[in-house]
């Protein structure tokens, strides 16, 4: 097995305090942030308005320098070396990030131009990202008659121009609507295949981190308060929710002496049906139709729940994510 | 993906060198401007009308100003008088709005955009001031045009017109670079625009843009042998003149163009103070 390739982004112990207006304390918007982001993979920061997700893009991005605290962004030195690194980073910010007096192919191809690309280059890879994101028809008109969804994908796009090892996509979807939301997850979803990039993802919707990355941290007050794969996530709540439907009542008493012997927690019995719990329900669920099946009482129906990332975030930050519409 | 460092053979990027690179990017952001005018006609008709309304309104009201003692009537008409006063003068009230444009930038995510990308902050700086001084260069012509139209004569010919077009470049860059630096420190329009009209104005009329310096009270006269828009407009109407004082005209080039240099640097330096904000 090769050895590890070497992780795209590390932030160690971020301070970033800003003042919060005359005598008042300054506010700590980052209170010793630490977060290692692998290569190739998507990561999102989540975390509620104001928890530091922000602050931390922009730090990563040299756009805003920490108080305390250093990053390496594709190996480079943030605060050392910056020109480095915006050679090395595309970023999608919070705002809309085109120029709504160009048209979409005049905003990729200058992002592309100022990004060190011949002209003939610029055109040929502007062509390929209106062609990808969908947006060729629309390519010759200027960005103020496109809808949300579209001019999203294009600030996307001018992320992509220059085929950066990292993608910043700060809150990508806030704002937008359903449909251009699942659109804009399909998009980012192909990213980290087709462009061989890692994303750094922030968001403050669950679903999405759940939907979208392959790894999550938890961002509040500042710092990271838990981080590993969603999967990981929720498996570290132990216990998925198991409730096996029963062909009569009559069956039950039985059925519950084989959920307990194969090891499953807190069997519940309601009339034909039985709830417990289990450490992984997926891999509990052959066993136990098999043995329902061997006792003569087989199982009606049998569902497996997991516990969702938002489980997981009341378990760490003590209360359930609150998103301001 | 192992590479940790950009391989050009890999991206198919070519990194050219940062020198070469600030001149480009300027062309770049100064033709994304142009475009941008371009596509608001009414608003380039605009700038273009107003100032040949300055000149005959102001060139009608003040017909006979020439014949107060101070003037030289046998020597200049007042529409001729006032011509370089009128180019100074759009130079100078063109550019206040320039730091609007980075307002804009701000508010949406184009200026983060730009910020966390290689361009140097120089060349967003001298993009914005080349667009400026393209649309004073346009606006100075037809000026110049719409007086001959009018009657007016410059003796100065060819080399009045291009001191012309200097001295209306130099204040153009000057106020805009301050401009620009006012967008950054404030990030307001409103108090962009309000600090803006409240410089402009008294820096017009502590001037001999509209009447001669002898004509008001003598600490005009005073302040305005400091005020860059007097130089403009001293170095513009003496070059356009008969027996043109070259001295005089190089002089205050010189200031100009200084001026204009330490102004455009501070406005650079400005986007650290907006960084800081961050």
């Amino acid at each position: 097995m090769p050895a590890a390739p070497p992780p795209a982004l590390v932030a160690d112990d971020l301070v970033k305090t800003y003042s919060g207006g005359r005598k008042a304390p300054r506010v700590r918007a980052l209170d010793g942030l630490s977060v290692e982001v692998p290569a190739g993979i998507v990561f999102a920061l989540l975390g509620p308005n104001g928890a530091g997700k922000s602050t931390t893009v922009k730090i990563l991005t040299t756009l805003a320098r920490p108080d305390a605290g250093n990053a390496r962004v594709a190996g480079i030195d943030v605060l050392a070396d910056p020109d480095a690194v915006r050679r090395a980073i595309g970023l999608v910010s919070q705002k809309p990030s085109s120029d709504p007096m160009a048209t979409g192919r005049e905003n990729l191809e200058l992002a592309a131009r100022i990004q060190g690309l011949s002209r003939a280059d610029a055109r040929a890879r502007a062509r390929d990202l209106l062609d990808r994101f969908e947006l060729t028809d629309a390519a010759g008109r200027l960005v103020k008659t496109w809808s949300g969804g579209m001019s999203r994908k294009l600030d996307v796009a001018i992320g992509l121009v220059h085929r950066p090892e990292v993608l910043f996509l700060d809150e990508p979807t806030t704002g937008l609507d359903p449909q251009a939301r699942a659109g804009m997850w399909a998009e980012i979803a192909r990213l980290s295949a087709g462009e061989q990039v890692t994303v750094l993802l922030t968001t403050h919707y669950l679903d999405e981190a759940d939907h979208l990355a392959q790894r999550v941290a938890i961002v509040d007050h500042g710092r990271v308060v838990v981080e590993g794969a969603p999967e990981q996530l929720k498996s570290a709540l132990r216990g998925d929710a198991v409730d096996v439907g029963l062909a009569s009542v009559g069956d039950a008493a039985h059925a519950t002496g084989i959920l307990v012997r194969l090891g499953l927690r807190d069997v519940v019995v309601e009339g034909t049906r039985l709830r417990a719990g289990a450490d992984d329900g997926a891999r509990a669920v052959p066993a136990l139709l098999a043995a329902l099946d061997d006792a003569g009482t087989p199982a009606a129906s049998v569902t497996v729940a997991r516990p969702s990332l938002d489980d997981v975030y009341l378990k760490h930050v003590g209360h359930t994510l609150e998103v301001a519409a | 993906m192992t590479a940790t460092t950009l391989d050009p053979q890999l991206t198919g990027v070519r990194v050219r060198g940062r020198r070469g690179s600030l001149t480009r990017h300027s062309a770049f952001l100064a033709i994304r401007s142009l475009r941008a005018l371009r596509r608001q006609p009414a608003f380039a008709v605009a700038t273009l009308v107003q100032p040949i309304i300055w000149l005959l309104l102001f060139g009608a009201l003040f017909e006979r100003v020439v014949d107060i003692p101070g003037f030289d009537a046998a020597r200049t008409s007042y529409l001729e008088f006032l011509t370089p006063g009128v180019v100074v003068m759009t130079a100078l009230f063109s550019s206040g709005w320039a730091g609007t444009v980075f307002i804009e930038d701000m508010n949406r995510g184009v200026m983060d955009r730009f910020l966390a990308s290689p361009v140097r902050r120089g060349a967003l700086m001298a993009g914005t001031l080349a667009y400026q001084a393209a649309t004073t260069i346009v606006q100075t012509v037809v000026v110049l045009v719409v007086a001959v139209i009018a009657g007016a004569r410059f003796p100065g010919g060819a080399a009045g017109v291009g001191v012309t077009l200097a001295s209306a470049c130099l204040i153009s860059i000057i106020m805009a670079s301050f401009s620009n630096a006012l967008a950054l420190l404030l990030r307001s329009q409103e108090a962009l625009i309000g600090v803006s009209q409240f410089v402009v104005l008294p820096l017009q009329f502590l001037s001999s843009a509209l009447l001669a310096a002898t004509l008001a009270a003598g600490w005009v006269a005073d302040v305005a042998r400091f005020n860059p828009v007097d130089w403009a407009v001293v170095a513009s109407r003496e070059a356009l003149s008969t027996g043109t004082d070259w001295s005089a005209v190089w002089s205050r080039l010189g200031l100009l163009a200084g001026l204009a240099l330490v102004m455009a640097w501070l406005g650079t330096r400005a986007f650290r103070t907006y960084q800081r904000s961050l």
